[in-house]
């Protein structure tokens, strides 16, 4: 604890000196995130992605006739470190952060932000609960929740497919279970629906046609599956032989061209969730482009979100005319900004409309994204 | 009751399946005490063969079951082969050695077979053909059993009358089943045990073979790591019928296969291993040598 202190103090007067350095008058743009150690390719091309765009803003005149000024402070993706960096940027007078980029480290960090009244907006940090819980409404983000696919699935079931009895599968995997009770948490909300099955099934199994035969039995309108093509393929060829027309909706994780492949004409008309197509938004391409010509490589992990996180959060302080956080949150939930990611604004907890999943279909042999 | 005939003709597909899988354990142990753990690569290599022929055949214009035809005899070829020649490489030179050695040197085996399909082949899934034509049943029959699955319960049926009439009427059955009841006994009233060996390997092999094939064209799926799992089912039956007894294997094999069937039927697919390996548990703690297994005595 002493020494704790120490560090703080020592922290107050590194900060004291440095402050009239930054009294000049500009517009700081907060960046945090892990900048070394094994996670660094993960903070990196956010944190390059907010220099393209700073650089540009300022070269075309600043926000609100202001120069933006980036802060940047890296965390190692560790939430007791990215608490000091939340307070570094805190004191150094940061008015919007970016970042952090995990989850865990954002959540340890949020509170500080909080506290101070800055926004912040995060490119990566995918946990449900930084946003849904409603505990930090100062927190953004230009990526899709973990629960975001099977929330749109969900949907798409009710919606689109009209269903009543739904099936849920999944592969007992991290990530086939955990959509899958994504799945049935939003089904059970639902009044429309009725989840009339959810077990877990044996990857890799010689067949599955005790459990077709189940939901078979069950009248399933729609089989909601979590987990991966292998298994996706043999669900399907199997529900296909035992005539069934329970309509089959799964995960990025079937969205794989072997799953087509695979199982043939037995994929046909299965739908399941995969990213948005970006490819036809021309600023994806163009920060795509300003990236390559700058540094000769590849854009890394979560370089078109931090892009639109630093957009977005500049574009607010310029709509909301000041960086008063009343004012840039009404801006940032009220106001819609073009970035890489597609034309985005915020909901009120926070998470970006309209970013991340599509349904697709496969049709003919491939997958078409449906409108 | 239809539920209940779905799930009983679901599971006796399966079973029938690691059934012909869990002969060629049995018969091995049987014969040598040996656990060929390499067995179910065997099986996923006549798969795999199945799957290249099927390939070649198609360009040429075959149809239908005379691809399927081929493709199982030209698995059945290959898959002898590689049960042969796995005896001879691995297993042989560890005669008299320790009963580990080999058990080892099985596992190993198993290790580089599947590697070696890994790297030679790929490492992703591949679309088996669906070889058994799939028949139009009418409704209400169509859902309740198709053709793959009565070809699969009718091509096992036939194979284990056959490889009864083997071991019961033909001179090398003689011969085997002598070689199980006492080796060097055999040996010394002129029978080649080491002959003896490599045949059962090659009839192992042979009905894996036709198991891969089977289950490769009703899943509609190869890859190299099917072997494993197919594996550790088969053995499961195996020790369940009674390892050794080749009756016991075809029994324990139907049994696994309803039990899966029905637990995942009528309780959870979350539990059908469990209920499938706590059969195993059980009937060991009641018949520690298995359903049909005969208490061995050891042979000094």
């Amino acid at each position: 604890m002493k020494r704790f202190n120490l560090l703080l103090v020592a922290l107050v007067v590194c900060v004291s000196l440095a402050s009239p350095a930054l009294a000049a008058d500009t517009i700081k743009l907060g960046v945090a995130g892990p900048h070394s150690g094994d996670l660094a390719p993960y903070g990196i091309p956010a944190m390059k992605a907010a220099q393209l765009v700073v650089k540009k803003i300022n070269a075309n005149g600043g926000v609100l006739g202001k120069q933006v000024e980036l802060l940047i402070q890296d965390d190692q993706c560790k939430p007791e470190i990215a608490t000091n960096t939340a307070t570094k940027l805190v004191t150094q007078g940061a008015d919007v952060v970016l970042g952090h980029i995990c989850s865990g480290a954002t959540k340890a960090a949020l509170g500080i932000y909080k506290d101070a009244k800055i926004p912040v907006m995060s490119p990566s940090a995918t946990n449900p609960g930084l946003t849904q819980s409603g505990d930090y409404p100062n927190f953004y983000r230009t990526i899709a929740s973990d629960d975001m696919q099977a929330k749109l699935a969900v949907n798409f079931a009710i919606d689109k497919l009209g269903a009543k009895k739904v099936a849920v599968l999944h592969d007992k995997g991290d990530y086939g279970k955990g959509f899958a009770e994504f799945a049935k948490k939003f089904l059970d909300e639902s009044s429309k629906v009725k989840v009339v099955l959810f077990e877990g099934i044996t990857p890799g199994a010689m067949d599955y046609s005790s459990i077709v035969q189940k939901i078979r039995r069950a009248k399933a309108d729609v089989l909601i599956f979590g987990g991966y093509h292998p298994e996706a393929s043999k669900l399907v060829a199997q529900m296909k032989r035992k005539r069934m027309k329970t309509a089959f909706l799964s995960d990025d994780g079937v969205k794989d061209v072997s799953f087509i492949k695979v199982a043939g004409a037995a994929a046909e008309g299965a739908y399941m969730t995969g990213p948005r197509d970006l490819s036809s938004i021309p600023l994806n391409a163009a920060a795509t482009a300003e990236f390559k010509a700058a540094y000769g490589e590849d854009p890394g992990a979560f370089f078109k979100e931090g892009y639109s996180a630093a957009l977005a959060l500049l574009n607010a302080i310029q709509k909301a005319g000041s960086t008063d956080y009343a004012a840039v949150t009404k801006a940032l939930q009220t106001q819609y900004v073009d970035t890489p990611v597609g034309k985005i604004k915020f909901d009120g907890k926070g998470d970006a409309e309209g970013v991340g999943f599509s349904v697709y279909q496969v049709k003919g042999g491939k997958f078409v994204e449906l409108k | 009751m239809e539920y209940f005939i779905e799930l009983f003709l679901g599971g006796l597909t399966r079973g029938s399946i690691y059934a012909l899988i869990a002969l060629g354990y049995t018969m091995v142990y049987g014969i040598i005490q040996l656990i060929n753990f390499a067995h179910g690569e065997i099986y996923m290599i006549g798969a795999f063969v199945a799957y290249i022929v099927c390939g070649v055949l198609t360009i040429y214009g075959f149809h239908g079951v005379s691809i399927l035809i081929i493709a199982g005899l030209l698995a059945i070829v290959y898959s002898c082969a590689y049960g042969y020649t796995l005896e001879k490489v691995a297993y042989r030179p560890l005669r008299n050695a320790p009963r580990l050695s080999p058990l080892i040197s099985a596992i190993g085996m198993s290790i580089f077979l599947q590697n070696y399909v890994l790297l030679a082949q790929t490492p992703d899934f591949l679309p088996f053909p669906a070889l058994i034509p799939d028949f139009e049943f009418m409704e209400p029959i169509a859902h309740i059993i198709g053709s793959p699955e009565l070809v699969i319960l009718v091509t096992t049926l036939v194979t284990m009358i056959m490889l009864t009439v083997l071991i019961k009427y033909t001179k090398i059955g003689k011969a085997m089943r002598a070689t199980q009841q006492d080796m060097s006994m055999a040996r010394l009233v002129g029978i080649n045990v080491d002959r003896v060996i490599s045949t059962t390997f090659v009839i192992g092999s042979a009905l894996a073979a036709i198991g891969g094939v089977l289950v490769a064209s009703y899943i509609g799926q190869v890859n190299f790591y099917i072997g494993f799992i197919a594996g550790v089912k088969a053995f499961t039956a195996a020790v369940l019928g009674g390892i050794g007894s080749v009756p016991g294997a075809v029994l324990g094999g139907l049994v696994l296969g309803l039990t899966e069937s029905f637990a995942a039927g009528y309780i959870s697919s979350d539990y059908e291993d469990v209920f499938a390996f706590g059969l195993l548990v059980l009937i060991l703690i009641l018949r520690p040598s298995g359903i049909l297994g005969r208490a061995t005595k050891q042979k000094v």
